[in-house]
């Protein structure tokens, strides 16, 4: 409900008609305003995928996700393959780490700490662990990780699971709030106890909302290029071991390419950004479909 | 465990509720009960662990360059890597500046987005628009970089440069607009910082705009008032305070932004007011120097790390604290 509801067009006319010029005046500018800020920001938005897609097709062929990186950058040839296999796993790494640690959290701050004083240190400082800037993730897994066992994978999963563990701990505790009480306690009047309560009750309930918000969080990370510098190298060749020797990203290959002046190299970071924007856009639609899904289960 | 546990064992766990205890049969048993509830406090504890671990562990292997320029770590603009000097003065403005310019674009876009979603959009258009405008966040960052280099930076150059040639010798409008003009500059950046912040000032604001009372809404309209004189004496006093920190929070994401930055901002480190001309930020040096870095240069990178999370954490404090600070007065008033 609001003012286009509360005022109907009628009143709305005779308002105008007894309304001197510069209040009019001031409220078409204050809609000009409003109106305008969306397509604005709608502008970058549809120009950033049209030159992603537009420019990104035409590098990608069968090769592409097959074939190692080109020896010499300055000229067409090669794929992307190794890139391609280092985003999936490192990422998935760093959600195996991060997801059930946040999902824990959550439930620590929602059902056992509550408004208690930790807790609410715990939730305040979550909330920051969010705007910590992703490349100081990366220098603290340069410092405490890949200083002592080299550039690997793993290295940069956990700087992706530092990003993505407040993340995963502030949208799972939201969707822990909508668990209705009514639940838990049905669950404790059954003689569960609290944890089989959580456990069997609680968290299926919430499942739908959990995992969108954790996809999300996994769609951020994918697309994170700055903890990455530091930690996994930039290996040529496909490298399936996340703990052993270095491997690639495609956010890494698109900001290594980017500045080249050879069109060879640019053309591949355009084909790497479209891969990318590939990956993250179905990630970001499966966070929606399972979320709609569930929902859609639970009202039945 | 037995599957039923007297009621006297049982009432002194303060974690069920009371009607929990007079339940004949308990599943799950006791000591699952305290293990489940240990491990979960220690993840809930791994936020503060890794925060702490951040500033420790970053501030000893920055140490060697602190300790050798001590207070000129922040205060220089001397920064000679090949002669051991490490000032970071103007990759500390650059950052201040391009985020600067990246909150005087994107808030008011932002505060406009969420105003039309809140009181102007008819309704079967604010789910699109909003989830539209969440896209935005979904693009990676290195995305707006590589589009802000090859195709932004030289498309725009030319605007700068009639800007720059309409206003740059006028007094006043030439400390902003003059200086020779660069496709990668100051600019640049905060364009595409602006369009990064957007989503998330944009989404905390609509927020905070959505919790106005409607009877707030409806007494404006009683008396008479335009949709904006309505907006500008119950929408926007009521949910300043969040608009604040909305703000705050787009400010530390734009000042610790980096790979869109580290590409368009030119990395060339100087302290100037022109904003057409190129710089350098804390974030994007790091990220373009690390790789021919060794030694204490490292440790200098890894010190304007350490400078960038301090920021940071203290930018976030203070944005929660404003909001926070709002909210009471206004449940107060």
């Amino acid at each position: 409900m609001t003012d286009t509801q509360l005022v109907r067009d009628s009143d709305r006319l005779l308002l105008e008609a007894t309304m001197s010029r510069s209040r009019r005046v001031r409220n078409g500018m204050a809609s000009v305003w409003m109106l305008g800020s969306v397509l604005v920001a709608l502008v970058p938005l549809a120009v950033v995928i049209f030159y992603v897609v537009s420019k990104g097709l035409s590098v990608i062929n069968g090769d592409w996700f097959t074939k190692d990186l080109p020896a010499i950058t300055t000229k067409p040839g090669g794929g992307m393959g190794p890139a391609i296999v280092g985003t999936l796993l490192i990422t998935a790494g760093a959600a195996v780490m991060a997801v059930p640690l946040g999902i824990l959290g959550a439930i620590y701050l929602h059902e056992y700490g509550g408004p208690g004083r930790l807790a609410s240190i715990v939730r305040t400082m979550a909330d920051v662990m969010t705007g910590v800037p992703s490349i100081v993730m990366g220098l603290f897994v340069y410092s405490t990780w890949t200083l002592a066992f080299g550039l690997n994978g793993f290295g940069g999963s956990l700087a992706l699971a530092c990003l993505m563990l407040p993340i995963v701990i502030r949208s799972t505790e939201e969707m822990l709030k909508l668990v209705p009480d009514e639940l838990r306690q049905a669950s404790y009047a059954l003689g569960n106890r609290k944890w089989r309560t959580i456990v069997t009750v609680v968290l299926p309930s919430a499942f739908g909302g959990i995992v969108s918000g954790v996809m999300l969080a996994i769609a951020r990370a994918a697309g994170e290029t700055a903890p990455l510098i530091f930690t996994i190298g930039a290996a040529r060749k496909l490298n399936l071991d996340l703990f052993n020797g270095p491997m690639n990203a495609l956010s890494l290959q698109i900001f290594k390419n980017a500045s080249s002046s050879f069109p060879a190299a640019t053309e591949r970071a355009w084909g790497a950004a479209l891969t990318l924007i590939a990956i993250v856009f179905i990630l970001t639609v499966l966070a929606r479909v399972v979320s709609a899904r569930v929902a859609r289960k639970h009202n039945a | 465990m037995p599957p039923a546990s007297s009621v006297a064992e049982r009432a002194p766990d303060p974690d069920v509720p009371v009607d929990a205890s007079i339940s004949l049969a308990s599943t799950g048993g006791r000591r699952g009960d305290s293990i489940f509830r240990l491990v979960a406090l220690a993840a809930g504890l791994l936020v503060l662990v890794v925060l702490a671990g951040i500033a420790f562990a970053t501030t000893r292997q920055a140490w060697p360059a602190f300790s050798a320029e001590g207070i000129g770590f922040l205060t220089s603009s001397d920064w000679d890597p090949n002669n051991g000097k490490f000032g970071a003065l103007a990759f500390i403005w650059g950052t201040l500046l391009s985020s600067a310019i990246a909150l005087v674009i994107g808030v008011p876009i932002s505060i406009g987005i969420a105003l039309y979603t809140n009181e102007m959009a008819p309704r079967r258009l604010r789910r699109p628009v909003t989830y539209v405008i969440d896209l935005l966040a979904a693009i990676p960052s290195v995305v707006y970089g590589l589009w802000g280099v090859l195709v932004l930076a030289p498309n725009i150059l030319p605007v700068y440069d009639s800007i720059n040639s309409a206003v740059g010798d006028v007094p006043g409008l030439s400390w902003l607009f003059g200086g020779k003009a660069s496709g990668r500059s100051f600019m640049t950046a905060g364009l595409i910082l602006a369009i990064m912040i957007i989503p998330i000032v944009t989404s905390l604001s609509r927020e905070v705009i959505a919790t106005v009372p409607r009877s707030q809404r409806e007494a404006a309209y009683g008396m008479g008032a335009t949709r904006w004189e309505m907006i500008r004496s119950a929408v926007l006093p009521w949910s300043r305070g969040g608009i604040v920190g909305a703000t705050m929070l787009g400010l530390g994401r734009a000042m610790g932004e980096t790979i869109a930055v580290a590409l368009v901002i030119g990395s060339n480190a100087q302290i100037t007011t022109h904003l057409f001309s190129p710089g350098d930020s804390m974030a994007g040096v790091i990220a373009n120097q690390w790789g021919e870095s060794s030694g204490t240069y490292s440790a200098a990178l890894i010190g304007l790390g350490v400078v960038l999370f301090a920021v940071t954490i203290l930018v976030n404090v203070i944005a929660r604290r404003v909001v926070r600070h709002f909210d009471e007065r206004l449940k107060v008033a």
